[in-house]
């Protein structure tokens, strides 16, 4: 009888997972274009990208996803009924949820690009142009990997609070694992029991994360002189 | 669009208001006190010390505030003798159990971020208060103290900021700060779009607020660790 519950309630964590990848994808897409526009030599493109990154800054996630899920649809079906076009729209709590995780940690993931894309000496650019290597292989052989270390322990950050911040999209009325665990609780008048199964779960995707962003930090940084002994 | 229901809610938006920052400045107070003595224990020679509070950041680090919120707020009553004992009308308040979930929350990353910022002190500035014979009070006060909190300043920031963002999550357990009054009108009123962008107008003037705040504070204490210009 319980041990169906906390079947339920873990088998939703994929959902939350699923939330997770693809926010971070997209978060990911953000952020490199971001950290692209940031550096332009276009004005009103940087002027966009600063509205856009203290704007998410300023508001809190919550409010963000009810802004997304509730506000904007709103806001559209209004100005649609005002052009008298006869159409609805309305968001999934899993779209709304996937696109405001990406465009806050996009904000987050531009940041920690820009900062890495900076940490590259020109030097070494000029010499791959001095080699003769085109843009897209100056980009793949000698920015990337760079980049990857010294983006890591923000990209780690961004992923961590991500995954955390998956949680709130429960209350949207996703069917995630923080959703379910709210369900047991209430089916089963064990509610500590429930939510410390979810937080077991979010504790266990933080652990294994560090673990394995750790690993690809040791990979990333092989080339690196640490001090000599 | 109907902006006038905005302006006949003014009243309770200020309200929300002084709630939300209520629920930052005393959890960010108390949490200052209790990170300063555990970021000064962090590193410490006794193993099982360092430990507990390595575990201790770990686990509130890394679950969500909501289930945390949830876990006092509703877990708690799972428990009979509790519910039993004097101290259960406090425990069933929502005010104080947002207040316990936000001071044990805040007081993890804060301890963290202290922490870190020891971390990055030479070692000979120690060596040096050692060799002066300062006691480990004195040295706590003059050097470590000092060194901890200009250093961490900015981080230290962004974590107010998101300790004043962190406490619209109090609106799910009822309370009416500025997203719980936002909530509220829009199921009064049916709408949807006026009372969350008022909301998110609050939210975006507090942070700018904090912002300047800690720019002042950070250009008044830590100008020192910038690199001399021209």
């Amino acid at each position: 009888m319980l041990s169906d519950y906390i079947t339920t309630v873990l088998g939703a964590g994929w959902v939350s997972l699923q939330l997770a990848f693809i926010s971070l994808v997209l978060a990911v897409v953000i952020g490199l274009l971001g950290a692209l526009c940031k550096r332009s030599e276009h004005r009103v493109l940087r002027y966009l990208l600063a509205i856009y990154t203290t704007f998410v800054r300023g508001v809190p996630d919550l409010v963000l996803m009810l802004l997304v899920f509730y506000s904007l649809p709103a806001l559209l079906n209004q100005s649609f009924e005002t052009l008298g076009w006869d159409y609805q729209v309305e968001f999934s709590p899993f779209a709304a949820g996937c696109a405001t995780l990406g465009l806050i940690f996009g904000a987050y993931m531009t940041e920690t690009f820009r900062g890495a894309l900076q940490g590259i000496p020109h030097g070494q650019i000029e010499a791959a142009q001095a080699y003769g290597l085109g843009r897209i292989r100056t980009f793949h052989s000698i920015v990337l990997p760079q980049m990857i270390r010294l983006a890591l322990p923000g990209f780690t950050n961004n992923w961590l609070v991500m995954v955390k911040a998956t949680a709130l999209v429960s209350l949207l009325g996703l069917q995630d694992i923080m959703f379910r665990a709210r369900g047991a609780a209430e089916a089963t008048g064990k509610p500590f029991t429930f939510y410390l199964i979810a937080g077991g779960f979010y504790l266990a995707i933080t652990v294994l994360s560090l673990l394995a962003l750790a690993w690809v930090g040791r990979r990333y940084s092989m080339g690196v002189r640490g001090l000599s002994r | 669009m109907s902006w006038d229901v905005i302006f006949e809610n003014i009243g309770r938006f200020a309200d929300g208001a002084k709630l939300t920052l209520l629920l930052m400045i005393i959890p960010l107070a108390i949490a200052f006190v209790l990170s300063v003595a555990l970021a000064l224990l962090r590193d410490s020679p006794r193993l099982w010390l360092r430990s507990l509070i390595g575990g201790y950041t770990l686990v509130f680090r890394g679950t969500p505030l909501l289930i945390q919120l949830f876990l006092i707020y509703y877990g708690l009553a799972e428990f009979d003798l509790l519910r039993e004992s004097f101290i259960w009308p406090w425990l069933s308040s929502p005010l104080i159990c947002v207040l316990i979930a936000f001071v044990l929350n805040t007081t993890a990353y804060t301890t963290e971020i202290f922490a870190g910022g020891l971390r990055h002190l030479p070692p000979g500035e120690i060596e040096a208060a050692r060799a002066y014979g300062l006691s480990p009070w004195a040295q706590a006060k003059r050097i470590l103290l000092p060194a901890m909190l200009t250093r961490s300043l900015s981080l230290y920031g962004n974590e107010t900021i998101m300790m004043l963002h962190a406490t619209s999550l109090a609106s799910t357990i009822t309370l009416m700060e500025i997203t719980g009054v936002a909530r509220n009108i829009t199921l009064n009123y049916y709408i949807q779009f006026e009372p969350y962008v008022t909301a998110g107008c609050i939210y975006l003037v507090l942070t700018f607020i904090l912002v300047g705040c800690f720019r002042f504070a950070e250009w008044r204490w830590a100008a020192y660790m910038q690199p001399r210009r021209g």
